[in-house]
């Protein structure tokens, strides 16, 4: 483990211990300074005991396309819990399904994160492989009718990326997202 | 106002839980591990999330609330994670229904145990110890 600037180990780590005081909170359901107190206590100790390597490098928060995000997403939640729960029902069982590849143009371990659990989520696809050196995310389809439905799935999963990188990725992300567009590769 | 949020809260708790009923539905009918785990994953977070909401509106304090949220939350994180590490040890055994599958661009990359311990399919390919998974 490489020596780094205690600055930029305080920047990374600070987002952590914020997330984790805040967790503490919520279990105890209220505010009191004892509570902010062992929570700080509880974070630190967590944070020495266990360290963990950083994922948010240069990452932004834009509030507008997180909230465009959001809004697909919890669209997106409802027709696929919809979807699946009425191919659960349906008389005459599932249709067929795929396994396809999706090549993505994030390149950061925290997008392609995002990207592989929000797309677990939301309709027809579920996350079977993630290859974290090509990029390349390979997911399981329910249900499919035909192969264009294919490849409207995996069109819409770059869809999902692009809204994902906007929200939260740092301006190089964007750019290179915007540049693969412009080439005239996959723009649903 | 006590009674429309109680119809809210109620219509709520019915829907999370008729989703969470399809679930369980979805493991039972389902013709494979994958499928099933699309089952597991998406009524049954939506169904939590409807329950979730429901409670948070008919229990009183917010205290109750925010523990509610936390449950929504990991909820929404750790199902995926999970069903993914199921599919995937399902996909590499082979537990895989290949006559429902459209299209496989996952095949002949490497995915796939070679050697069997008498648990895979019939429609498995021979028992071929050289070809290392993973690769």
């Amino acid at each position: 483990m490489t020596v780094e600037p205690a600055a930029t180990r305080l920047r990374h780590q600070v987002p952590l211990v914020v997330w984790l005081v805040l967790v503490w909170m919520l279990l105890w359901g209220t505010w009191s300074w004892a509570n902010l107190l062992s929570g700080l206590l509880v974070a630190l100790t967590v944070l020495i005991l266990l360290p963990l390597p950083h994922v948010i490098d240069g990452t932004r928060v834009r509030p507008v396309p997180l909230l465009v995000f959001l809004g697909h997403f919890v669209v997106d939640l409802f027709t696929s819990g919809a979807e699946v729960a009425w191919q659960a029902l349906r008389p005459g069982g599932v249709h067929r399904t795929a396994i396809v590849q999706v090549q993505l143009r994030a390149d950061s371990d925290l997008l392609l994160t995002l990207v592989a659990e929000a797309t677990s989520l939301v309709p027809g696809s579920l996350v079977l492989d993630l290859d974290r050196e090509h990029r390349v995310i390979t997911l399981h389809l329910l249900p499919v009718r035909d192969l264009a439905d294919v490849e409207r799935k995996k069109a819409h999963v770059l869809v999902v990326e692009r809204r994902l990188v906007r929200a939260f990725g740092s301006a190089a992300d964007v750019a290179a997202l915007e540049g693969t567009r412009r080439e005239g590769v996959p723009a649903p | 106002m006590t009674a429309l949020a109680d119809v809210v809260a109620f219509a709520c708790l019915l829907a999370g839980a008729a989703l969470c009923l399809t679930a369980g539905l979805g493991l039972v009918r389902f013709p494979d591990v994958l499928s099933r785990m699309h089952a597991g994953t998406k009524p049954q977070v939506l169904g939590v999330l409807l329950v979730m909401v429901g409670a948070a509106i008919r229990l009183d304090g917010w205290a109750n609330a925010w523990m509610l949220l936390l449950v929504a939350a990991f909820q929404m994180l750790t199902a995926p994670v999970s069903a993914h590490l199921i599919s995937r040890v399902a996909y590499r055994r082979r537990h895989v229904r290949r006559d429902l599958l459209l299209v496989d661009e996952f095949a002949g990359t490497g995915h796939q145990d070679r050697v069997y311990e008498g648990d895979e399919p019939g429609d498995a390919p021979p028992e071929n110890p050289a070809v290392r998974p993973g690769g």
